[in-house]
């Protein structure tokens, strides 16, 4: 929202195999765009910033917290980075019911329950009647919705979207976006969208890093949609 | 049919609690075994899943001979063990020793597969949020690969309770003290007018063999309906 109040900054380089990705971008509060094709690296820079994946070479930084900086050695573990992420394919844990997945996160970071701002976000997203359900038994919306409610209330400093919505049908991410939106105005986390589809990301961003070949072509505004081709 | 004698509740008696002991002791070094041999690579990894493949392979009696020399009155370790009170040659403690070697690679060929079999993106999903190496591992490794590790546990107490060469090589064969159910029988057949006995513990022993299939495949059908569906 404001664009010298950077808050994400991230300078890092990886090979994998032949393919090397080196990405140089800043990301101010609000939500921002990593948008670009299939295969440009968006799901290694997600993987990069979650602390699922080392980089090869660089430096993350979130607000005045260093998360990986190869020539200070600094390289926070996941577990610690408090970067809710909601993966594709949502990856919900089987075994458990759906109101202990959205727990599991405040669980793990050792966060005192907190009642009201649990029945907030299920209000936000709409899955109180899903509670008492496992993840098997619901649909790919209902999912998704779920996924995003646990990575939200684990309280992250940022929320990480890997293509939340590429597995959905139309309708599906018709139902989904607006509460994207909800979330972005009302729970005011800073986000990280990753998506190829130029229509998720103007509907919920005002800014945009565009990937091609592991590198940033442009970053700017919406404006970036309309001279992509994709 | 069924009125055994003294001798015969003896050997069936002995049986149980070799098998079990041995199976609940093997346990947790079979599921980590397991888990390095499914998650880590390091060096003499080969090595390591050869060693506890080899009960597997090699003649019981051969089995039943390195554990005397190693664990014996005056083998290496025996005669370490036997200076702090542990003491395993020709004790029922050695008889569930040679079981639980023999039953091992059984245990962790089972708990290994379904560990590899483990999508291992939900584990990637628990560190962001939040949960360390060992909470992932408690909270969503483990109870996924738990019909895994019913069957393997069953597999080994099968094994275990039928368990025959290394353990008469190893600690003989003495009533009360190392004469499991299979060597009870064996004994029997030996001797003239010791068919009815034998057939006796012949059956016990499929009946327990059978109970411990059905109570595998029940605890395994309800872990597994826990993940897929409600």
């Amino acid at each position: 929202m404001i664009p010298n109040n950077s808050m994400l900054s991230v300078d890092v380089e990886k090979r994998l195999g032949e393919f090397t990705i080196a990405v140089k971008f800043e990301a101010a509060g609000g939500a921002t765009a990593l948008f670009g094709p299939s295969g440009a690296g968006k799901s290694s820079l997600v993987g990069m910033i979650g602390g699922l994946l080392a980089p090869d070479r660089g430096r993350i930084a979130l607000d005045d917290t260093v998360l990986f900086d190869s020539a200070a050695r600094v390289n926070v573990p996941a577990h610690r980075r408090r970067i809710g992420t909601v993966f594709q394919e949502g990856r919900l844990f089987p075994h458990m019911t759906v109101a202990r997945n959205l727990d599991y996160g405040r669980w793990m970071s050792g966060l005192p329950a907190d009642p009201a701002g649990c029945e907030r976000i299920v209000e936000l997203l709409d899955i109180g009647a899903l509670l008492t359900r496992r993840p098997g038994r619901l649909s790919g919306g209902e999912r998704q919705r779920v996924a995003i409610g646990r990575a939200l209330l684990m309280k992250p400093r940022l929320l990480l979207l890997d293509e939340p919505l590429a597995s959905l049908d139309r309708a599906r991410k018709l139902e989904i976006l607006p509460y994207l939106a909800r979330l972005r105005d009302e729970a005011k986390v800073p986000m990280i969208y990753v998506s190829h589809q130029a229509g998720e990301i103007q509907r919920l961003c005002s800014q945009v890093v565009r990937i091609e070949d592991g590198r940033v072509a442009a970053s700017g505004g919406l404006e970036l949609l309309d001279e992509a081709q994709v | 049919m069924f009125n055994l004698t003294p001798e015969e509740w003896t050997a069936v008696e002995l049986s149980l609690r070799i098998a079990i002991v041995a199976t609940l002791v093997s346990l947790p070094f079979g599921i980590a075994i397991a888990w390095l041999l499914a998650r880590k690579d390091f060096w003499g990894k080969a090595l390591l899943d050869g060693v506890v493949h080899l009960p597997l392979v090699l003649p019981p009696v051969v089995t039943g001979y390195l554990l005397l020399i190693a664990f014996g009155r005056k083998g290496a370790l025996g005669s370490f063990l036997a200076d702090i009170g542990i003491v395993f040659s020709f004790r029922w403690t050695g008889a569930a020793l040679a079981c639980g070697v023999m039953a091992f690679p059984l245990l962790v060929r089972a708990i290994r597969l379904s560990f590899e079999s483990i999508d291992r993106r939900l584990e990637d999903a628990a560190s962001t949020l939040g949960a360390t190496g060992a909470w992932t591992f408690l909270t969503v490794t483990l109870p996924l690969a738990l019909p895994g590790v019913i069957a393997g546990t069953v597999l080994a107490f099968a094994k275990a309770l039928g368990e025959f060469g290394a353990t008469i090589t190893f600690v003989s064969n003495i009533p009360g003290e190392t004469q499991t159910l299979s060597a009870a029988i064996y004994t029997l057949t030996q001797v003239p007018g010791g068919d009815a006995a034998a057939g006796r513990l012949v059956i016990i022993a499929i009946v327990i063999a059978l109970a411990a299939l059905i109570a595998s495949e029940w605890f395994a059908r309800r872990a597994g309906m826990r993940y897929h569906g409600d």
